[in-house]
């Protein structure tokens, strides 16, 4: 961990930020898979991290909530704060911090319930209805937020897993927007998707990015391009840039990230 | 010529077809494998196929049926006359084949001339005593008749060997030369040599079902046959279970079925919690260097003979049981008589089904894929929460398959009953009585001196079919359970 006056040089001016990382490193057993990574996350903004397979946008999204602490060989160091709260403290129980920051994965995975009972999930296990009609509510207000509700409103008690693999992450989105998370991350969400629902998820992002901030893993060049306001290229494990999305693809300032986007890398 | 030299003889050609084909196959194209349509080796298995499989064929078919025509010849050698008042053929017929064995048994031994033997009428007086010195013991001197039956039933025997020589290596020749003759380079010799791999992999499939069905035929006819001798409604309805082969015997299944039902019941009491919460600690909370030594361990549990847990039934849960519920016991009760009750038996059996039910529910958790976690820890869910709400729903189905096969086990297992049960055949509630269970009935009714024309010998075949019944239900029940929900997740 970093002391104070470190933090608070590298800290960034801007203000809005949801979460800052500084000094973030990663190892999992002997591999030292995040080296030193700077990132802040600003609230209310689509954020993108590119990269080429095994360059570590994965790993660092997961310690964003603390998922890597279910590896028992990985071990995390460094400073991440959410709204300036160190999330690797003692005091921080993962389990709560989880609740605030929603994670979506790279394959649809919805359980082997139904869909109300797959988006109720969340909001069950943290207490969040207290009656049965205020978590209709919850659950209505979840598959809307996740543009399903239309499809599913007269089938909210089949299984989850007989939708379409669209339909499944977006059920995965609505089951991580229904216990109101204050950051969404997302990984690959569209990787295991075709063209149409692809632009279903990204139409999602958009509408999204009014409640939350979201933080998303892609190996699209334009996809990121496309949802995201600021975008960070990762590399071997190194933050090569971070910036505006604009001024990423059109202006890099680093000559790997010029390789990357153009296709030279990768 | 034996039917085991015959046998060698038959492998050697095959050996010696093996090295002819692929030489020939090689010569057909000099030396250039490139040019055959299938690896060397494949033309020298398709010549051995050839030279062996129809002759062993024809081997087998000729020791099936050999008996048969054999059985025939000595009857027609048989006068009507020959065969005693109210004694069987088969009887007779027996007697036959063990003096045709004594005769060729004694001329190996020497106490008979070759010569001698093809007469044996000229030393039938001789016979017993020459017997006797070759080591085969017969009932009674040996009738006439009896005897020229034997030397029918030799002579047949020889020229039936001779015929059988020259036909199996007449077919296993013609077989060699006539895959030999299709070797050339384009002989599809893989194509034919893989079909009879195929036939093999299915004929070993067959052995076991038709075990199966040869198993369950028997049970069926014998079954039958027992409820020619002994009303059906007594057996299924009769609430006393009190066998006597002088007659009069109660054979009434349900004191039995009780016996098994309640015992398995409390050894499943013991074995799924236990079993559960281990598969649960070992696969979701336990590190992989735990994990490596007591899933093992566990697994030892399911190694041990179950004679060894019925002694460990007899000699310490037993006595443990009495001093805590018996008489003077630390409880005051006297609910207790002797170390042999259905608790004894049911605990050491539910030890016993630990390691099934663990070792099933651990894979069958592990099978739940790392999504449905990562999933479930993303949205702030707890260890144990994601388990009692994720992970056990979605391996439930096979949780229950796990289950039910270790109960088919209670209900089929003896050891642990005979040694740890008692024997008494009783209706009670009281599970610190003495109770017993079919199968240990089965075995009590089938030791000593059995003569299978009895309705106290036969129950028995009623008894197994009976289980074997309840066993086939739950294994059926078992498999829809797990087919119905698997396809929950994936």
């Amino acid at each position: 961990m970093l002391d104070n006056t470190i933090y608070n040089e590298r800290l960034d001016t801007m203000n809005d930020v949801k979460i800052s990382a500084r000094g973030v490193n990663v190892f999992y057993a002997d591999t030292h898979a995040i080296k030193d990574v700077d990132v802040d996350i600003k609230d209310k903004m689509v954020t993108s991290f590119i990269g080429p397979s095994g360059c570590g946008k994965s790993t660092f999204l997961r310690c964003l909530n603390r998922m890597n602490d279910t590896i028992d060989i990985c071990r995390v160091t460094g400073d991440i704060r959410m709204d300036g709260q160190d999330i690797n403290a003692k005091e921080v129980d993962p389990v709560q911090l989880r609740a605030k920051v929603g994670m979506v994965f790279q394959k649809p995975n919805p359980f082997p319930k139904s869909i109300y009972d797959n988006v109720s999930y969340g909001p069950r296990i943290h207490g969040m209805a207290r009656t049965k009609a205020e978590m209709d509510e919850i659950v209505e207000k979840s598959l809307r937020r996740g543009a399903l509700w239309d499809e599913v409103k007269d089938r909210l008690h089949a299984p989850g897993t007989g939708l379409s693999g669209g339909q499944q992450q977006r059920l995965c989105i609505a089951r991580a927007v229904a216990t109101e998370p204050q950051v969404l991350l997302m990984d690959e969400p569209c990787s295991a998707l075709d063209p149409i629902a692809t632009a279903q998820i990204e139409e999602l992002i958009e509408e999204l990015r009014q409640n939350f901030s979201v933080v998303i893993v892609t190996h699209s060049m334009q996809q990121a391009a496309r949802v995201s306001q600021r975008t960070a290229f990762f590399h071997l494990g190194n933050l090569v840039e971070y910036g505006e999305t604009g001024q990423i693809f059109t202006n890099p300032t680093d000559s790997r990230t010029e390789s990357y986007i153009t296709g030279r890398i990768g | 010529m034996s039917v085991t030299f015959l046998l060698l003889i038959l492998v050697g050609l095959a050996v010696v077809g093996f090295f002819f084909g692929r030489a020939r196959a090689l010569s057909t194209v000099q030396g250039d494998t490139r040019r055959l349509h299938s690896l060397p080796q494949y033309y020298g298995a398709h010549v051995a196929i050839f030279a062996f499989v129809p002759a062993a064929i024809l081997l087998c078919l000729w020791l099936a049926i050999l008996p048969a025509i054999n059985g025939f010849l000595t009857q027609n050698a048989l006068d009507p006359s020959d065969i005693p008042e109210g004694r069987d053929v088969s009887l007779v017929m027996e007697e036959v084949k063990q003096v045709a064995a004594g005769l060729d048994k004694a001329v190996a031994a020497g106490t008979i001339t070759a010569q001698e033997a093809d007469q044996p009428e000229q030393i039938i007086d001789d016979l017993r005593a020459r017997f006797g010195a070759a080591g085969v013991a017969l009932g009674g001197d040996v009738r006439l008749s009896v005897l020229q039956a034997a030397t029918t039933l030799r002579d047949a025997r020889a020229t039936q060997r001779t015929v059988l020589t020259v036909l199996l290596i007449a077919t296993a020749l013609a077989g060699f030369v006539w895959a030999a003759r299709q070797i050339t380079p384009d002989h599809r010799a893989r194509t034919s040599v893989e079909f009879s791999i195929k036939v093999l992999l299915i004929a070993s499939a067959l052995v076991a079902i038709l075990t199966t069905v040869g198993i369950i035929l028997s049970l069926i006819f014998n079954t039958v046959e027992f409820f020619r001798m002994f009303p059906a409604a007594d057996f299924f309805f009769g609430m006393t279970w009190q066998p006597s082969f002088q007659g009069e015997s109660y054979l009434g299944i349900i004191p039995l079925l009780w016996g098994t039902l309640y015992i398995s019941l409390v050894a499943l009491i013991v074995a799924v919690p236990i079993g559960l919460f281990a598969a649960v600690y070992l696969s979701e909370y336990a590190g992989p260097r735990t994990r490596s030594v007591v899933k093992p361990l566990l697994e030892i549990l399911a190694g041990i003979p179950t004679i060894v847990y019925g002694l460990f039934a007899l000699l310490t849960v037993g006595p443990l049981l009495v001093d805590v519920f018996g008489k003077d016991g630390l409880l005051g009760v006297t609910w207790m008589g002797g170390g042999t009750s259905v608790m004894t038996a049911g605990l050491v059996m539910g030890i016993m089904l630990i390691p099934f039910v663990s070792s099933l529910s651990d894979d069958i958790i592990n099978a739940v894929p790392q999504s449905l976690r990562d999933g479930s820890y993303g949205l702030g869910a707890t260890r144990s929460e994601t388990i009692k709400t994720v992970i056990l729903p979605a391996a439930l189905p096979g949780i229950v398959g796990a289950i039910l096969l270790a109960a088919s086990r209670a209900v089929g297992e003896t050891m642990i009953v005979v040694l740890g049960a008692g024997a008494a055949a009783r209706l009670d509630l009281n599970p610190f009585e003495a109770m017993t269970t079919v199968t240990a009935k089965i075995v009590s009714q089938l030791t000593g001196d059995v003569s299978f024309d009895s309705p106290e010998a036969m129950v028995a075949f009623a008894l197994g079919m009976t289980l074997f019944v309840i066993t086939l239900g739950l294994n059926v029940l078992a498999l829809r359970i797990v087919r119905k929900y698997r396809e929950q997740y994936d």
